[in-house]
């Protein structure tokens, strides 16, 4: 029999953690209770969905603060991230389909880290912090530094995550999002890309490319970013992203798109992003 | 010990907390009604209502749901006064309009259709037949295809349809 905890506050789960670090954390439970029935049984699970410190939005002058148990629907229907962050509801849209987005959590799709994680090309876009927190602390990492590598994160063994804080953009920068899968709803992604692109007097400013399904996990397209600066949104500029992207990704071929196939969608995608902040 | 509230009534159960809803509800209570396509979250056919809320519960464990109240398909149709059973207006469209065919998506399609009729998820501005298809991508059929359904739930949403039920 699997045992079982409800901690009701933050602090709880934190010790809840500390003290069985053999359990599995489970909140929406849209990835880890996927074929359940052939999975071992974990010894205990401390369960984090009910827990009201990590659930909820709340908005400063500067940024947004989405708590980590905070599912896709709340996400989706909130005032203040339809306004400030458009990107992060289209992509919650298309995370799964309504039962998924009822379960799903932001913090979920983190600490799973999968490479087609619907959220986080969009998170490292938005250049989002995550608020982590263990018996030892609080300590913030910036989201673009917490993937390691394949399904491998910074999060120590006694950390969760609390809270995803994301600035508020200003109406200079342009953002897009765009998942290219076989369905809008319940298919895993072949190539998905964002951006946020700062234009000023008519040139961009600084751009920041989030793309995944093109790498072991989701990246900043460093190179993209640089071809991008300092230049006016233009088909040459859009260009120069595009080939400095061939020069950063190898993406694999697998059973849901080939290599060449992602590259160029990538590509495409970033080049299209580019020439939309032009005419905006 | 697990006690959840199931179509109004309250049933405890002696399980793992790592067990799946949807195997509490058809092994341990005997509630066949919720089916199991997929397993992965990716059909809808075990779709319940978990305090209100569609869920997959083939992707609840049983521990998540100690204190709370789950609706299945069985829960749909009410009582009438002369005690034969009144269909959910949902269920009612599904069945004059033909939207059904193996069965095996349909108390899942019902269920989450029955929500959508029955909470403020279709008010709004914009077009009704496209937010039911965007709320009920989670509900695959391989039979019908969707047009019945979504006429369905359609016609179950409409204010007249519902006086039609007597409720």
């Amino acid at each position: 029999m699997t045992a079982y905890l409800r901690p009701a506050t933050l602090a709880e789960a934190v010790a809840a953690r500390a003290a069985h670090p053999d359990w599995m954390v489970l909140a929406g439970g849209t990835d880890l209770m996927v074929n359940a029935n052939h999975r071992p049984e974990p010894p205990g699970i401390v369960d984090l969905w009910g827990c009201a410190d990590l659930r909820g939005i709340v908005r400063s002058p500067d940024t947004l603060r989405i708590a980590a148990g905070t599912p896709w629907l709340e996400i989706i229907r909130h005032p203040d991230v339809n306004k400030h962050l458009p990107i992060l509801v289209a992509a919650a849209r298309e995370i799964g389909a309504m039962q998924i987005q009822a379960r799903g959590t932001i913090g979920g799709n983190i600490v799973t880290s999968s490479p087609v994680g619907d959220s986080l090309p969009v998170l490292l876009a938005l250049d989002a912090s995550l608020d982590l927190a263990s018996p030892r602390g609080r300590r913030i990492v910036p989201y673009h530094e917490f993937c390691t590598g394949y399904r491998t994160t910074r999060l120590a063994v006694d950390e969760l995550i609390a809270a995803v804080i994301i600035p508020l953009p200003d109406a200079a920068t342009h953002l897009s999002w765009r998942k290219v899968g076989t369905r809008a709803a319940q298919s895993i992604s072949k190539v998905m890309a964002a951006a946020a692109i700062h234009v000023e007097d008519g040139r961009i400013v600084w751009a920041r490319f989030g793309l995944g399904a093109v790498a072991a996990r989701p990246i900043r397209a460093v190179a993209a970013e640089h071809a991008a600066a300092r230049r006016a949104p233009d088909a040459a500029t859009a260009r120069a992203v595009g080939d400095a992207l061939a020069g950063e990704i190898t993406p694999i071929s697998d059973i849901r798109s080939a290599a060449d196939y992602r590259l160029e969608v990538a590509q495409n995608l970033l080049m299209r992003f580019v020439l939309n902040a032009g005419r905006a | 010990m697990i006690t959840i509230g199931v179509n109004g009534e309250v049933r405890t159960v002696e399980v793992s907390a790592w067990k799946r809803l949807l195997d509490v509800l058809r092994e341990d209570l005997r509630l066949t009604g919720t089916k199991e396509g997929c397993g992965e979250g990716e059909c809808g056919a075990c779709t319940v209502l978990l305090d209100g809320v569609p869920v997959n519960s083939c992707l609840v464990a049983a521990g998540q749901c100690d204190g709370r109240a789950v609706t299945t398909v069985e829960g749909l149709a009410r009582r009438g006064i002369d005690g034969s059973t009144v269909l959910h207006a949902v269920q009612r469209e599904l069945v004059v309009r033909g939207g059904a065919q193996c069965g095996i998506c349909t108390p899942g399609i019902a269920v989450c259709a029955a929500h959508l009729c029955d909470s403020d998820a279709l008010a709004g501005p914009g077009d009704a037949r496209a937010k039911v298809r965007e709320l009920l991508a989670g509900n695959i059929c391989r039979c019908t295809g969707y047009q019945l359904i979504v006429d369905a739930v359609i016609a179950a949403a409409s204010p007249a349809s519902n006086q039609e039920g007597g409720s």
